[in-house]
């Protein structure tokens, strides 16, 4: 029988990774990571999970561990936030090229400096060319749902490519909401045993980890792009087959409450579900609003959000990070040019708030859907606005 | 080694590359003729040889076999001419000399 | 330790080459040889992780690997962290009866630069964590692989291309880093230094090692015919009058207990060494004299730690 339980997201992670029986985890404790780490090395102290916890010295070892691990045949785990995500850069183009499945779960942190503890996108924003599939959840249940997906995903023998669950440090992390808490046997059911095909055998030498001369360098990124690309079959089958064992169905992209919407919200996150509150108000008003849950991040939907955004005049899309002296907003950036091609498009509106915890009300979202049906109006001369920003912002040209 | 060639990447499209880039088979750089590297070869005089090993045991390239009789034979295949096996042969049995044109 | 090489036993030593013939090593290299002969040490039964270096890149140019050995490399200053992380999925995927337990090592390989350098904190950490493997450096005294630039295993007084002898300058300005004993301090079981002029101790020792439970360190002298600039067929030559001057002492440390491996009632002076190699041509007598002084100091010190620490 399933349970219900208040659990942050923070800990159904933890829980999703202990009941698939993770083999080794090597994890660098980072705030708003920590409860996972010390939630899971609680587990192995107390014999509830049996791994290998590997209590490495920075983030850029964890990632390095985790791949040795995985090179072995461990299923593997990790966790991370912002600097620590950032600290491991180098190491996380070299988990995807060398198709090495590590689930991570990356607690959205802002980027130093300055220093903040607190939630943003940046993290992410930084690590979207890294080759690593990625999904974004709103809440507890999907941090510990996703995680289980990501396992599944990650490790099926036609994917072979690491996975990072993103959610909110802070509103996530550290807020206990409540989670539905499958059977083992449906785990089971759900997940199979991990098998890599060319895992460090010495009845069975290989080598991994070549490099590679300007004559077939071109050919490896190819065929890495073409799996990448491959891979978004399985993501959605994953989705599919979570939906079926365990009753809940998820999507690459969320519509919500779209139907016949002149406006579109577009969101990622946990502070979609603040958003989501202002769509009801308003519906119940009768204003033609709508919002767009993005799960799946990367292998970007491009098909998916395309049909989502069909028929409505405004698509407004709200970041948690800034893209410097570029594309402002990048997520809204994303989106454009997945729309660029389309005969009939919608007008994109870039909002960026959330900084570094700031948050976000239902006002704000209420601010953010008004002022976004006037820009797509009267135009406007700024590539984006920002939330909630004291003082008044202008010069920031596309 | 007869019959295989070295394997160089312009030999692959995209689709050949095993996943990951990994090398399946092993050691198949034995197929590469560092022998065209020498600018000297080594003979070695079995009249002087005391059969010691020495030589085979420093070849940086494992260039030296070791034979049935005891003796060794160098393979002028991988042979890059280093001179370390005539400088520790203990009886001389060593001399490095010119490579000859082609 | 069952197999005893410290007789002249050459038959003892397998004939098979896991590293395969056919590397792009340089000619005369002294690294390759210490490479090779580790190998055999190691037998088949190991999984080796490799930093970037001279070794990673003579060994592995995609589609050609020289391994004959399952071998991985990711990145230049991780592999002491790629090795953990096999070596605690291997245990624990045997301890959950995921795969049969079979005897196997786990041995890192890395230069000076992945090592004593950007490698240093990722080594550090898995000395710390008591991982049970074998990390080998090989010690060719500079970041050789990419042009020879300065590392802080460079000795005092050496040419290389980012400390070069100059009108201003006499090269490295700094003495050598001692990894050995930065090894030492962490509390590991076995730490060694070797040299492949010396090659049954160099095998001895990566054999220990590899049969050590916990960390085990292997510091191992790599002539460079390139880098040091000396002729091709000087290497055992000059690894010989390196651990003959004192300047690269073989010795152990089992459980912090030191043992000499090679002791000379009387050293060579150091210039005999430092003349064989173009990276020091330019040092006059002055500088010659003070890397002796240092040399003598650092030589006795080890014999007090032999005296006072005996294994």
């Amino acid at each position: 029988m399933s349970k219900r339980v208040g659990l942050e997201a923070s800990h159904a992670a933890a829980e999703a990774a202990r009941m698939a029986d993770v083999d080794v985890i090597a994890a660098y404790p980072i705030t708003p990571q920590t409860h996972i780490p010390e939630r899971l090395a609680e587990m192995v102290a107390d014999g509830e999970l049996t791994a290998a916890y590997i209590p490495v010295e920075s983030e850029h070892s964890a990632m390095s561990a985790c791949l040795g691990a995985v090179a072995v045949g461990a299923r593997t785990f990790t966790a991370t936030a912002g600097p620590g995500l950032e600290y491991m850069h180098n190491v996380l183009y070299v988990a995807s090229a060398m198709r090495l499945p590590v689930v991570m779960t990356v607690a959205n942190r802002a980027l130093s400096a300055p220093l903040s503890i607190w939630g943003d996108h940046s993290d992410a924003m930084a690590v979207r060319d890294t080759g690593w599939i990625q999904v974004f959840c709103q809440n507890s249940q999907e941090a510990f749902d996703m995680t289980l997906w990501a396992f599944r995903v990650g490790e099926d023998p036609s994917v072979l490519l690491p996975v990072m669950v993103h959610f909110d440090g802070f509103h996530l992390t550290h807020v206990t909401e409540p989670v539905i808490l499958p059977e083992q046997e449906e785990v089971d059911r759900f997940l199979p045993k991990f098998h890599y095909p060319y895992a460090l055998d010495p009845d069975k030498p290989m080598t991994l980890g070549a490099f590679a001369p300007p004559d077939i360098y071109s050919e490896t990124k190819i065929a890495q792009e073409v799996a990448t690309r491959k891979s978004k079959a399985v993501a959605i089958q994953g989705f599919k087959e979570l939906g079926d064992v365990f009753g809940r169905h998820y999507h690459a992209i969320e519509p919500y409450k779209t139907e016949g919407a002149k406006t579109l919200l577009l969101t990622m996150g946990s502070f979609g579900e603040t958003a989501k509150t202002v769509i009801d108000t308003k519906r119940n008003k009768g204003e033609s609003v709508g919002l767009i849950n993005l799960r799946l991040w990367r292998p970007f939907p491009f098909e998916e959000l395309r049909q989502a955004a069909k028929g409505a005049r405004t698509l407004i899309v709200f970041d948690r990070c800034i893209s410097f002296g570029g594309p402002g907003g990048p997520v809204a950036s994303e989106v454009k040019s997945a729309l660029y091609n389309e005969k009939e498009r919608s007008r994109v509106v870039s909002f960026i708030g959330g900084l570094g915890g700031r948050d976000m009300s239902a006002k704000d979202f209420e601010y953010v859907i008004d002022r976004g049906r006037q820009i797509a109006e009267t135009g406007s001369e700024e590539l984006f606005e920002a939330v909630g920003i004291r003082g008044e912002v202008t010069g920031i040209r596309g | 080694m007869t019959g295989k060639r070295l394997k160089t990447g312009s030999d692959f499209t995209w689709k050949d590359i095993e996943v990951g880039n990994i090398v399946k088979e092993a050691g198949n750089a034995a197929l590469r003729r560092t022998g065209d590297w020498r600018s000297q070869r080594p003979i070695l005089d079995k009249g002087k040889c005391n059969k010691c090993g020495l030589c085979w045991l420093h070849c940086p390239d494992a260039a030296i076999k070791p034979l049935e009789d005891g003796f060794y034979e160098i393979d002028l295949f991988y042979c890059k001419g280093c001179g370390i096996c005539a400088n520790v042969c203990p009886k001389d049995a060593i001399t490095m000399i010119e490579e000859e044109e082609k | 330790m069952k197999e005893n090489f410290i007789k002249f036993g050459k038959n003892l030593v397998t004939t098979e080459e896991f590293l395969a013939e056919g590397h792009t090593f340089c000619t005369g290299c002294g690294e390759a040889l210490a490479l090779r002969l580790a190998c055999k040490a190691l037998g088949r039964n190991v999984m080796i992780a490799n930093a970037t270096g001279c070794t990673e890149v003579c060994t592995s140019p995609l589609p050609v690997t020289s391994w004959r050995v399952p071998w991985i490399h990711t990145l230049f200053e991780n592999v002491a962290a790629t090795a953990s992380g096999i070596e605690a999925g291997l245990k624990i995927l045997v301890q959950k009866a995921k795969v049969p337990e079979k005897e196997i090592r786990c041995a890192a390989v890395a230069g000076d630069g992945g090592t004593a350098d950007i490698g240093m904190q990722a080594l550090s950490g898995a000395f710390e964590r008591n991982h049970d493997f074998l990390y080998l450096c090989f010690d060719n005294e500079a970041y050789m692989n990419t042009g020879i630039q300065r590392s802080g295993a460079t000795p005092y007084g050496a040419s290389t291309t980012t400390a070069p002898a100059g009108k201003l300058s006499i090269g490295q300005t700094t003495w050598k880093k001692n990894m050995p004993e930065i090894a030492v301090a962490h509390n590991i079981p076995y730490v060694a230094t070797a040299c492949p002029s010396y090659p049954f101790d160099l095998m001895n020792k990566v054999k220990k090692g590899g049969e050590v439970k916990g960390p085990a360190y292997v510091h191992i002298f790599s002539p460079c015919p390139t880098g040091w600039r000396h002729a091709t067929d000087l290497a055992i030559e000059i690894g010989r009058l390196a651990v003959e001057t004192g300047i690269f002492p073989l010795y152990e440390v089992e459980n912090g207990r030191y043992r000499l491996n090679v002791a000379r009632p009387k050293l060579k002076p150091v210039e005999e060494y430092l003349k064989t190699q173009g990276r020091f041509r330019h040092l006059l007598a002055e500088e010659i004299a003070k890397i002796q002084v240092h040399v003598d100091e650092e030589y006795a010190k080890l014999k007090a730690k032999v005296a006072c620490f005996t294994a």
